[in-house]
């Protein structure tokens, strides 16, 4: 079973970090199928979070198609994500070193790469509006 | 919520008993061993006929506890209403805890009405049985004194109405002031105010009072030589209470002296021949006169209960305590239902 | 949605001041409720009209369907711990629990006793030689045990650190979670709000700011930054809350329920703290601003 945490600093909504921490389990083979997911009450107990905001992460869970929810046992996985593939692992990788390479090219520096790649990836996480 | 009155009122309670355990043993000793010294005393006074000095040889003998027994019946209705009734709401509100105990599923007039009951009753009893006590021990030098009306703040059941009435206005002080020490502070100096006004203003009313004059002699004569009689105070009804005694003239005025002057020698003249004898004798003979003509018109008029009121005025009192003290609970309870905060 | 609470223009004043004033909301059931504002915005005026310490001056007020301890019946499904959780100084947690099953019908002793043993505290210690955290677990066990409908919490962890805080939070939410009760939480700290609470009231300058589900007020508040531009030319689908410029740059905190298409605009997420912090401070700022420069702000 995993223990979920929560980093009250990120600025990423409660119920999302335990999605990605579900994700990341299951990622890692921490998770794997017929494991169950810490209970609610385990989970604010702990945390001391609104009971809702697990509910809300199971049933996004759920609709993913990685868990169910069996009434009076518990949410337990049903399916591993996939792990990628090494060749699109690989075509991915050859795109970043390209990519790069041009910014290089283009003078930007490591901290600049740095700075675009993180403010790249809060809007993509962060941003829901078009 | 009976319970819970108790479990919070528990505590004062023991100490109260404790006194009062302490006070019954004391008396208990002390107490046959009086009956005893003052049924030697009648069976032996009789036969020697000096009861009058062997009645204030027996009073004298325990004055002190006796004087210091009915201060402490006074003062006990006076403890009861400052330290049980004050704090009883008044600390609730002082510490906050009113905010938890209004919460629960209690109705205001029962938690109210809960705390009376105990607290009060409780109250009541204390000094009632205080009051028994005292009286019982004291009976044989209050037969003695003959002075029923001295001691009647601190015997018998007025007391009583005295704790029903100081509970209630101390819890009335709570609720309005809301803190402890200014509740109880108010509540003595209420109390002492209501008990003095009601000794003078209304006690002497409970029936009629019997008024009796007195006139005020002077006689001469050879037989029995000079009697002045003034009647400053009262030698019948025994045992009654004098409300008032004043000295009333011939034109019916009250007068705080007596305006007669008896002469008693003859002033001569310097220079004129000195009166016979006889003359003397008819000049001070007409003063004597005039001076019993004038003192003839004063009366002494005493105000009095006599001593077989004592016990309709203890009823009278008792009852007249315990209504104010009952309407008091119905005022107190409206107003806390009122919801006024 | 019932609402277990329910207020109309619910006023309440003091001498010539308004603890009070104008305040109109609907708390839904099975919420966790955060009731935020600062000092003295009446926020435990509200909880103590709800529980009948207070009656109001003007407006009214609904609780559970009937008016604030019309019954004892009522006051047994309302769990309250007013601030600074008073308790009985010379009675012990073992006398207050026998208090709680006197005066209260649903009393559960078994959860009651459970939950003291579970804190480790002494039953025979005298509520006044508790430490402040201990009294507070004290008071909640208080309420707990009274299998309420509706808990109404006063600033419970103002004055607890930063553990005692944290485990009474942890309890509240194992409670939440087992039972269906709605809590309403009362606080002048921002911090731990978003994790614990799903319905927001923002009460400043003793007036309703802003209630409304967490969820909601999420995807209905984003900031904007973006080149210097005025406040009055914005869209006027878009209600500012707060702004700050400097000379070249803009940046809003707006709420609005449509798309922001202007492609000038970097649009972030805000989080619960914040609007909180903006709405306290667009009150301030209104309070003390002459009428003629008013915004329009609704």
């Amino acid at each position: 079973m995993i223990e979920f945490q929560l980093d009250s600093t990120s600025g990423v909504a409660t119920y999302l970090q335990l999605v990605q921490q579900v994700h990341q389990a299951l990622q890692l083979g921490l998770l794997e199928p017929g494991d169950q997911l810490p209970t609610a009450l385990q989970t604010v107990a702990k945390l001391a979070i609104n009971p809702n905001t697990v509910h809300k992460a199971y049933r996004d869970l759920e609709r993913e198609g990685l868990v169910k929810a069996r009434p009076g046992q518990g949410t337990f996985v049903v399916k591993s994500l996939p792990r990628t593939d090494p060749a699109t692992q690989t075509r991915f990788l050859n795109s970043m070193i390209k990519w790069l390479r041009d910014a290089s090219a283009a003078g930007l520096g490591p901290d600049d790469i740095e700075a675009i790649y993180r403010t790249a990836e809060r809007n993509m996480f962060v941003e829901g509006v078009a | 919520m009976i319970r819970f009155a108790w479990l919070q009122f528990r505590a004062q309670a023991a100490i109260a008993f404790g006194a009062l355990a302490i006070i019954a043993i004391a008396l208990a000793i002390t107490g046959p061993h009086l009956v005893h010294v003052y049924d030697t005393m009648i069976s032996t006074c009789k036969s020697q006929k000096d009861c009058g000095t062997a009645a204030a040889a027996f009073l004298h003998s325990n004055s002190t506890l006796r004087t210091w027994l009915g201060i402490l019946v006074v003062v006990a209705p006076g403890i009861v209403g400052v330290f049980w009734g004050a704090p009883l709401v008044a600390r609730e509100f002082e510490t906050g805890t009113y905010r938890l105990v209004w919460t629960q599923s209690v109705s205001r007039t029962r938690w109210l009405a809960a705390k009376i009951s105990v607290v009060g009753l409780f109250g009541i009893l204390f000094a009632g049985l205080l009051s028994l006590m005292v009286t019982w021990w004291a009976s044989p030098m209050d037969r003695v004194s003959m002075n029923t009306f001295a001691n009647f703040d601190e015997r018998d059941i007025v007391p009583i109405g005295y704790a029903a009435f100081a509970f209630m206005l101390g819890l009335g002080a709570g609720v309005l002031i809301r803190r402890a020490v200014p509740a109880m502070a108010t509540t003595l100096v209420a109390f002492v105010a209501v008990r003095i006004a009601f000794i003078n203003l209304v006690r002497p009313h409970f029936a009629t009072a019997l008024v009796i004059s007195k006139h005020y002699s002077a006689s001469f004569g050879p037989g029995r030589g000079t009697v002045f009689s003034y009647p400053m105070t009262l030698t019948s009804n025994v045992g009654s209470w004098v409300i008032s005694s004043r000295t009333f003239n011939g034109a019916g005025n009250s007068v705080t002296n007596i305006a007669c002057k008896l002469v008693s020698g003859i002033r001569v003249q310097p220079g004129s021949p000195r009166p016979s004898p006889a003359a003397i004798k008819a000049r001070l003979r007409a003063a004597e006169a005039v001076f019993q003509k004038c003192i003839e018109q004063y009366r002494q008029v005493f105000t009095l209960q006599p001593a077989s009121h004592y016990w309709s005025f203890q009823w009278y009192e008792t009852v007249s305590f315990i209504a104010f003290a009952l309407v008091l609970c119905a005022a107190l309870i409206w107003w806390v239902r009122r919801r006024t905060w | 949605m019932t609402n277990v609470l329910k207020t109309n223009e619910l006023g309440k004043q003091y001498g010539h001041k308004w603890a009070l004033r104008h305040c109109t909301l609907s708390i839904p059931k099975s919420k966790v409720v955060g009731l935020v504002g600062p000092n003295g915005a009446g926020k435990t005026t509200l909880l103590q009209l709800a529980v009948g310490l207070l009656s109001p001056t003007t407006g009214t007020i609904d609780v559970l369907g009937g008016r604030p301890a019309e019954n004892p019946s009522q006051l047994g499904r309302i769990g309250f711990v007013a601030q600074d959780t008073p308790t009985y100084a010379r009675l012990s947690i073992v006398k207050h629990l026998q208090m709680g099953a006197w005066l209260n019908p649903n009393w559960d002793s078994k959860f009651a006793d459970q939950r003291i043993d579970d804190l480790g505290l002494d039953r025979r210690q005298r509520a006044g030689s508790l430490s402040g955290g201990q009294r507070a677990q004290l008071a909640l066990t208080l309420a707990l045990a009274k299998r309420p409908e509706l808990l109404l919490l006063d600033e419970p962890v103002a004055s607890l650190d930063p553990l005692a805080s944290r485990e009474f939070l942890q309890t509240l939410m194992e409670v939440v979670e087992e039972r269906d009760v709605t809590v309403v939480l009362s606080s002048h700290l921002v911090a731990d709000l978003e994790r614990v609470c799903d319905y927001l009231i923002v009460l400043a300058a003793s007036k309703v700011q802003l209630s409304g589900d967490v969820e909601n007020l999420l995807e209905s508040h984003w900031r904007i930054s973006g080149p210097r531009r005025d406040a009055r030319d914005l869209p006027s689908n878009q209600h500012v809350i707060e702004e700050s410029h400097t000379d070249k740059q803009s940046t809003f905190l707006i709420r609005t329920t449509q798309p922001i298409h202007d492609p000038a605009w970097k649009i972030a997420a805000v989080t619960v703290d914040d609007l909180v912090l903006a709405y306290m401070k667009n009150a301030r700022d209104v309070e003390h601003q002459p009428l003629s420069t008013l915004r329009e702000v609704s």
